[in-house]
């Protein structure tokens, strides 16, 4: 009765590296207008294309560049520990992977979201986040396994 | 306009080249991005890179786009309701790491306003088309369950 139920919105950290990753993250913006949402990109430019003017900006990684990894992960460390989300969502690629190892290890609820564009098999990134996530989804059905990648549809 | 891009990551330039020989008797002027390439266009505007910002409004003022087979540039064309022809990169010649490309193109191929093109025969032909963009409404009741799955899945203890 009365009760404040806007103190119990739940945070959510929602990171995507630019090009088809972010693109594909606000296709799915309005299924987390909900909650106090915290973006995090890797090119600042493409949040105030779609109106975020306060987004967290992660540096570049993949996998060839080790130093940049580290770069990458301490950023993430860093950002989730500022933001301290209940659950962080990430749609690809590196960078998300980062917050999503960072978050699982405060115990964190994290999803997973493999982009469209891997329709054969899981992305790279995505084989070992599914390790780490508590929540890993493919936008492809015939991938989705009985070890834990679930498939709820897709957005393209 | 017609805006090609080839997205930010890696080069294309089996693209551009294509692009730039049919610019030389095209009609319609084309302005292109073509990203971390080394082929350098003759015949039309390019750019190494366009910022976000400004390659939304090139996208918004554009009558066709032609593209590598990239997500970004599917769900950017699908925005802004204009045709997109779409060249997957191959593996077999260093265009990318695999072929998931073709995948893409096969999954999205025959979608209104989606057209595939896999040579420069193929391409040049499109481009000759007045090609229909996609339908304004876009209906996709998979990608609503998508996310309410994921609302779902917050909203949990």
């Amino acid at each position: 009765m009365g009760a404040d139920h806007s103190s119990e919105k739940k945070i959510v950290l929602a990171v995507a590296s630019q090009g088809g990753h972010w693109d594909q993250m606000m296709i799915l913006r309005p299924a987390l207008a909900g909650f106090d949402v915290h973006f995090a990109t890797t090119n600042k430019e493409l949040a105030a294309r779609d109106g975020i003017a306060d987004v967290a900006v992660l540096p570049e990684a993949n996998g060839d560049q080790p130093l940049d990894a580290v770069r990458c992960l301490y950023a993430a460390w860093r950002l989730v520990r500022k933001v301290r989300p209940d659950t962080i969502i990430t749609t690809g690629a590196m960078p998300g992977l980062m917050c999503l190892i960072v978050g699982r290890l405060f115990g964190m609820k994290t999803i997973w979201l493999d982009s469209f564009a891997n329709s054969q098999k899981l992305s790279t990134s995505g084989a070992l986040a599914r390790h780490f996530a508590s929540l890993t989804l493919t936008q492809w059905e015939h991938i989705a396994d009985k070890d834990g990648i679930a498939f709820k549809g897709c957005l393209l | 306009m017609i805006l090609l891009t080839v997205g930010t990551q890696l080069p294309f330039d089996r693209l551009i080249r294509m692009v730039d020989e049919i610019a030389a008797t095209s009609p319609i002027p084309i302005v292109a991005q073509i990203g971390a390439g080394t082929y350098r266009p003759a015949n039309m505007e390019w750019h190494a890179m366009i910022g976000p910002v400004e390659f939304d409004a090139l996208l918004a003022h554009c009558t066709l786009i032609v593209s590598h087979a990239g997500v970004g540039t599917i769900v950017m064309a699908q925005k802004h309701g204009k045709p997109a022809i779409l060249v997957p990169r191959r593996a077999a010649m260093g265009e990318h790491r695999n072929d998931h490309q073709l995948a893409t193109a096969k999954a999205v191929e025959g979608r209104s306003g989606v057209y595939i093109a896999t040579d420069k025969h193929e391409l040049a032909s499109l481009m000759g088309q007045d090609l229909s963009p996609p339908a304004a409404a876009f209906v996709n009741p998979s990608r609503d369950r998508l996310k309410a799955a994921i609302t779902d899945y917050i909203l949990q203890l």
